[in-house]
């Protein structure tokens, strides 16, 4: 296959998992916005620090109100992540490797940015947010079931593969900062707060009821972090995530010796993290590793099968 | 809107499916009372539910003074154009015979020029043209065919006469809205199709496969079949992808491909580089390989001519196959098919000057009003006058450029182009159209049944074309038993 049709498919399925996530994102923290107490020093800037793109945002908006943050976060086409520029991307990378992917998959990634740019002409909130959220975080669910489904599981749909859990080990991770203290205001009697705090987090990963099952028992933070990061078979785990990237190189992929290095070199890192301590204190910083180290994996993958030099091959 | 034939008035035009106010042609008898037995609102959600059907599928006609990539959804209307299924095997006899006659000039061209020893086609006309590459003289593709798809554009005067109007040899678009346009009939009419015998056309995609698959110059069952775009951006990309997809080819940009030390084509795949044997090329001639052509092309591959001529990769159209749709060369075609064939056209030539020779010439200059003047060497309806809709300053231009390159303008009546219902907001009027059917030729030819009828979207207009504002129909071919 080539080169740049998988760079393309992988981009596609980032993008894709990038747009459901930040849904995700944005529907939890105006839930928490509307739910938790006025004190606890909760602001929509905040969300724009977790996407991690608010060098971008405080060059274009002047201040960080709900309808800056939003609109930054969902129609901004200039924002790269907002969910219509994500769509868009993906719309087109999937449009330009339309030959290896089903007509249905080019189809309902198609109409799928045609209904979001529908919603959001000219709001800078869409007026039914939740519902708008939730279509959104559905019909991606669907695409993608949609190409786990009816693509042949051969190179093409791996590149899908290592695309969606690389962003979604990313995602994820944001979504553990959302449950990180440091959203608190100092000072803020922090114990009951944290169990709700995680709580939305959960949700926000359609990891509530999964975690139920899996500790039996009520909300605990260490166990939270333990369950979103060292989980091997919840699909959200981070843990999860780069066992299947792991098992796209090993058994899928040609000449993956380094990129499979990086990928194990964060599984270690994942599976030896002490979550107990790291909820306390450090866990933000962990979390700029983790970040810092998937887009080292990111760089490998590129150059081992994107960017390869022509004279090398030859 | 309900249709009532008994008020559609083609005029003086040809219709292709009404004869006179409130009497269908033959052919087209069936189709024509079951439209008008729709009542306006399922008329109305008919429509509607093509252009939804158009929207999901994401056809789209990107055109290039749009800047950016912006995608326009090219219109559909979705009255079907019928031709009787006698007529059409006489046009395809015609396209066939055609088609033999302008390989056979273009290889005779390239290698031993009898017909312009001959004195039949003048030399200086083909020293003199931007399409002739010398980089090609010599060259044998196989089967010695140079012209493997071509796209003829046939229309219909008002006397029914049909002519072709001229010959697209070079990269040749539309056949994917040609599939299109039926599998979007089919879901809007679906019970007509299960009454009357219309021919598909949805075979297209495997003829070209095997079109293709028999240049390949090793002997394998599976020979490596690329599709080469010129990008995104390209205005007919998406059939690009469509064809590749269609044929499960790669499809793929220059920048993808390396041509080896051993004179082989490569592409660059996560496997490292794999050999290709067949591409079919949808990027012109002059960006195929900056080593020979346009060296600031960043379309093409370096070193491909040379892979080409040694044999070692077919390209689909050959490069310089375009030499034989230049419209001057177009005018000596009859003539052309006479020297190989000994054969007289099946399908005749629309009556054209050369503003080469002075006589004609003169001719030309003293009517512009009449005639419409088209430049040797463009496409897409640009650079040509349409005499009796053009302004005195427009005429007066062409009189210069005329005068000036003679050999580069000819110049054909205005005709008037057949019409056929289109749904216009909320009325159906006569509408001008014409029809691209599409033929494929290596060691056998094939003509699709029917091709692509583009239609004149705006009333009065005899410009087609997708760039100008044209749209689209589907075309059936229908099997009625008698003519």
């Amino acid at each position: 296959m080539l080169s740049r049709v998988a760079e393309r498919l992988y981009w596609t399925a980032r993008y894709l998992e990038r747009a459901e996530n930040t849904a995700r994102l944005v529907r939890v923290f105006s839930s928490m916005m509307l739910d938790l107490p006025k004190g606890v020093g909760l602001n929509w800037r905040q969300l724009v620090d977790v996407s991690g793109a608010h060098e971008h945002f405080d060059r274009n908006y002047r201040t960080s109100g709900e309808r800056n943050v939003i609109k930054f976060m969902l129609s901004d086409m200039d924002t790269q992540g907002s969910v219509i520029s994500s769509l868009a991307m993906a719309r087109e990378n999937i449009r330009t490797t339309r030959d290896l992917v089903p007509s249905e998959g080019w189809e309902h990634v198609n109409e799928l940015h045609l209904f979001a740019r529908k919603k959001l002409a000219g709001k800078s909130i869409p007026k039914d947010r939740h519902e708008f959220l939730s279509e959104i975080i559905m019909r991606c669910q669907q695409i993608t079931g949609l190409l786990a489904g009816t693509m042949s599981h051969g190179p093409a749909y791996q590149f899908v593969r290592v695309g969606r859990n690389l962003e979604r080990a990313d995602m994820t991770t944001r979504m553990i900062d959302v449950g990180s203290a440091t959203l608190i205001a100092p000072g803020v009697e922090l114990e009951r707060l944290e169990n709700r705090l995680w709580t939305y987090v959960l949700r926000s990963l359609s990891a509530h009821q999964m975690y139920r099952q899996y500790v039996r028992r009520r909300i605990q933070p260490g166990q939270v972090l333990a369950f979103l990061l060292q989980d091997t078979i919840f699909p959200r785990a981070v843990a999860h995530t780069l066992g299947e990237i792991a098992s796209c190189f090993e058994k899928y992929l040609p000449h993956s010796e380094e990129p499979l290095r990086a990928a194990l070199r964060l599984q270690r890192l994942v599976a030896d993290a002490n979550t107990e301590k790291l909820h306390t204190e450090g866990l933000h910083d962990f979390i700029d590793l983790l970040q810092f180290e998937f887009g080292n994996l990111h760089q490998e993958i590129s150059a081992t099968w994107f960017s390869m030099e022509m004279d090398e091959a030859l | 809107m309900q249709i009532e034939w008994t008020t559609y008035d083609p005029g003086e035009f040809y219709d292709e499916m009404i004869s006179s106010p409130g009497n269908p042609r033959r052919a087209a008898h069936a189709i024509a009372s079951y439209l008008q037995r729709l009542s306006a609102k399922q008329l109305g959600r008919r429509q509607h539910a093509a252009d939804l059907a158009i929207a999901e599928m994401g056809v789209t006609f990107t055109v290039y003074s749009e800047g950016t990539n912006i995608d326009r959804t090219w219109p559909f209307d979705i009255i079907p154009r019928i031709i009787p299924q006698k007529e059409w095997t006489r046009i395809e006899e015609g396209l066939k015979q055609r088609m033999t006659a302008l390989n056979m000039f273009i290889h005779d061209l390239y290698n031993e020029q009898k017909i312009l020893n001959d004195g039949i086609v003048p030399k200086k006309l083909i020293s003199g043209s931007k399409s002739f590459l010398p980089q090609c003289i010599g060259a044998s593709p196989r089967f010695n065919v140079w012209a493997h798809i071509c796209g003829s554009d046939l229309v219909r005067d008002k006397d029914g006469t049909l002519y072709v109007l001229e010959d697209n040899l070079r990269v040749p678009s539309g056949v994917s809205y040609m599939i299109e346009n039926r599998s979007i009939t089919k879901r809007v009419f679906p019970e007509l199709f299960r009454k009357h015998h219309i021919l598909p056309v949805d075979d297209y995609p495997a003829h070209l496969f095997d079109m293709l698959a028999s240049l390949s110059p090793r002997p394998l069952d599976y020979p490596e079949i690329v599709v080469m775009t010129p990008g995104i951006y390209n205005s007919a990309y998406f059939e690009h992808a469509y064809l590749a997809q269609q044929m499960g080819a790669e499809l793929l940009e220059g920048g993808d491909l390396v041509v080896g030390a051993d004179d082989c084509v490569y592409m660059k795949t996560i496997d490292g580089l794999q050999r290709v044997d067949v591409i079919y090329r949808r990027v012109n001639d002059e960006f195929l390989d900056p080593e020979v052509f346009r060296e600031d092309s960043a379309l093409g591959v370096r070193g491909l001519m040379r892979a080409w001529r040694a044999g070692n990769v077919a390209l689909a159209n050959a490069p310089g196959a375009g030499v034989a749709d230049d419209k001057v060369i177009y005018t000596y075609v009859p003539a052309i098919i006479k020297y190989y064939l000994d054969q007289d056209p099946i399908i005749p030539n629309v009556p054209s000057w050369r503003c080469e020779d002075r006589e004609q010439r003169e001719h030309v200059l003293a009517n512009l009003d009449k005639l419409v003047v088209k430049p040797a060497n463009e496409s897409g309806g640009y650079g040509m006058l349409v005499g009796p809709h053009a302004t005195t300053v427009e005429r007066g231009k062409f009189v210069n450029l005329i005068k000036r390159n003679p050999r580069n303008y000819i110049a054909q009546p205005t005709l008037g182009l057949s019409t056929a219902p289109t749904i216009c907001g909320q009325h159906v009027e006569p509408r001008h159209l014409d029809l691209r059917p599409f033929i494929l030729q290596s060691d056998r030819t094939y003509v699709t049944a029917g091709g692509l009828t583009r239609v004149a979207l705006r009333k009065g207009s005899l410009v087609v074309n997708s760039s100008q504002g044209g749209g689209s129909k589907d075309t059936w071919i229908v099997d009625t038993g008698g003519n």
